[in-house]
């Protein structure tokens, strides 16, 4: 077995060693239908699709994900299993990427949870399940990126709520990029090609685009450069800061 | 094999392990020891490929630490300060994740299993959640984590730290089980644990080796080395006869006990020529010893010495 999925089996293995990722899971559910059926008029609308839930998504996945995140390195530092682990034969990228990876699947596993909501619309009416597909890989690739985001930040503090939230504020950032509140922070001083440069970083334009069912490189790509980016990001930190 | 040459640790502008250069072989047990904060730790952790060095190398098993850290690193068994594990794993879990870390083959793994829960006393406590563990058994699982491959080095930062005397003297059997075949390395601040596994001891401060010798070496450095120590009916008229004897250098009374010690003069020895005065003069002595160096006086000068030096 690689290094890779050995670290990222015992990490995934971690979370369900305590009731706290069933707690995480019974709430993201919960929060997700609630938004959906609630605020999205689900019914009202009389539309067979799952627009209401991906739209609220990453509004949950901005609080959600890094409360995921904040444990990944904080904690190995504070018990100080990070100097075992880092002594294991394997490299800071595979435990980088296990560790990761553990986070992901578990996100991907909360969101894989909401299939009733899928087989919902099916029973009521007669949607594009290819476009509901694409939103799907498309929401599980955004929670990708919040994630790479929230494991370099926790490499940096062995306070999990500061990890916590300065992922929120990250994430949020990146999120809004496309909206005015970001970008008129900007335009008054910073040239118009930087102004788009951060508007294109923005999360939710890129989501937007796979949620249409329009599945382009272009935005795919966006997210796995984003969790690479973040990534090698946190193998830097990790590195600098694993002695204090 | 460990190697170091100059090896040198700085956080910012405090300079934690400053030059050391060592080699341990096969089949030799090296103590590390100093007070706290001597660079004990940060030394071990930059053999182990913890923490990159400042300046230096070090090398086991001819392997680079920084240029083939995972070479290093699978010949290594690494036992870090405090005995760190993941809590929420039963200790059954625990080792078979090291085990599949380090890709211990199928035939081998309830063999080294087997060997390393045995030889820690694990057996009982298997299913149990490591952070429901005592300190003495989770001391124990470090140190199965770390035999478990069956290491050539074994580098162990204060694996008796915490224990009970039971406990301790378990784990320097242990130790001395090992020690035929392999290069270990122990740090520790409690000197009898030198006599018990060391067959060489390196005393550090302040990043700095300060002595590199055996025990026994160390221990006749001591004061004491040579001593005679006795305890008379009549204190004062066996003070005066030890006076007598050409090579005694100094004598002491206790003050609470009337416990006479002889000190010799470097290099000679006291304890015939004193029982023969005492014979002579016939004084009648309750309890006569001839003393050993003192490992914790010969520590304490050594590493007090240097620093006043360096305050002065
Ligand atoms: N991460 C760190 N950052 C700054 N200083 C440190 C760090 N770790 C250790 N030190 C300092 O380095 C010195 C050596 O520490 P250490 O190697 O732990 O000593 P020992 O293990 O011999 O007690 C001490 O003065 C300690 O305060
Ligand atoms: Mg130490």
């Amino acid at each position: 077995m690689s290094a890779i999925t050995t670290v990222c089996k015992r990490e995934l293995r971690s979370y369900f060693a305590t009731p706290v990722a069933y707690v995480f899971i019974v709430i993201f559910l919960v929060l997700s239908s609630a938004f959906t059926f609630y605020l999205g008029n689900f019914y009202e609308r009389g539309q067979a699709d799952l627009l209401p839930f991906f739209s609220f998504l990453p509004w949950l996945y901005l609080f959600l994900v890094p409360a995921v995140s904040m444990r990944l390195w904080s904690e190995e530092r504070k018990s100080g299993t990070i100097e075992l682990l880092l002594t294991l034969p394997i490299t800071m990228w595979q435990a980088v990427m296990g560790k990761f990876l553990a986070a992901w699947a578990f996100i991907g596993i909360a969101l894989a949870l909401t299939f009733p909501l899928w087989i919902t619309v099916n029973y009521l009416g007669d949607p594009d399940n290819g476009v509901i597909f694409a939103s799907y890989l498309g929401a599980w690739l955004m929670s990708g990126a919040f994630l790479a985001i929230g494991s370099c930040i926790s490499a940096a503090t062995r306070n999990q709520v500061v990890a916590f939230i300065l992922t929120v504020v990250a994430c949020f950032v990146l999120v809004m990029a496309g909206f005015p509140l970001v970008l008129d922070a900007f335009r008054s001083w910073a040239p118009q090609a930087l102004v788009d440069a951060i508007a294109s970083l923005s999360f939710l334009t890129h989501f937007a685009s796979i949620s249409k069912g329009v599945i382009d490189l272009r935005d795919l790509l966006y997210f796995v450069l984003m969790i690479g980016f973040w990534l090698y990001a946190s193998a830097i930190v990790i590195d600098l800061k694993k002695a204090d | 094999m460990i190697e170091t040459h100059a090896l040198g640790k700085r956080y910012g502008d405090l300079v934690a392990v400053d030059g050391i250069s060592f080699k341990v072989e096969p089949g030799q047990v090296l103590g590390f020891l100093g007070p706290n904060g001597a660079g004990k730790s940060t030394t071990m952790k930059m053999i182990a490929g913890f923490l990159a060095p400042t300046s230096g190398s070090a090398k086991v098993c001819g392997f680079d630490v920084e240029t083939q850290p995972i070479e290093a690193k699978r010949v290594v068994g690494y036992l870090p300060e405090g005995a760190p594990s993941y809590g929420e794993m039963s200790v059954r879990q625990f080792l078979g994740f090291i085990a599949d870390v380090r890709n211990i083959p199928g035939n081998m793994r309830s063999k080294r299993f087997d060997d390393a829960v045995g030889r820690l006393n694990l057996e009982g406590v298997l299913e149990q959640p490591i952070e429901t563990l005592s300190k003495g058994f989770k001391r124990r699982v470090g140190l199965a984590q770390a035999i478990l491959h069956d290491p050539k080095v074994l580098i162990l930062d204060e694996p008796t730290d915490g224990l009970d005397p039971n406990q301790k003297h378990e784990v320097r059997t242990l130790i001395n089980a090992m020690a035929r075949d392999k290069t270990i390395i122990v740090s520790t601040h409690v000197l009898e644990e030198v006599h018990a596994v060391c067959s060489r001891a390196i005393i550090i401060a302040k990043g700095r080796v300060l002595a590199d010798a055996t025990p026994a070496e160390l221990e006749a450095r001591s004061r004491y080395y040579q001593a005679v120590s006795l305890t008379a009916a009549d204190t004062k008229a066996a003070k005066e006869a030890l006076s007598r004897v050409a090579d005694v250098a100094a004598i002491e009374v206790d003050a609470q006990d009337g416990r006479i010690t002889a000190f010799p003069k470097p290099g000679k020895q006291i304890f015939i020529a004193v029982n023969q005065v005492l014979q002579e003069r016939n004084i009648v002595v309750r309890e006569l010893a001839l003393e050993g160096g003192r490992l914790d006086e010969v520590f304490r000068t050594i590493t007090q010495g240097r620093a006043q030096e360096a305050q002065a």
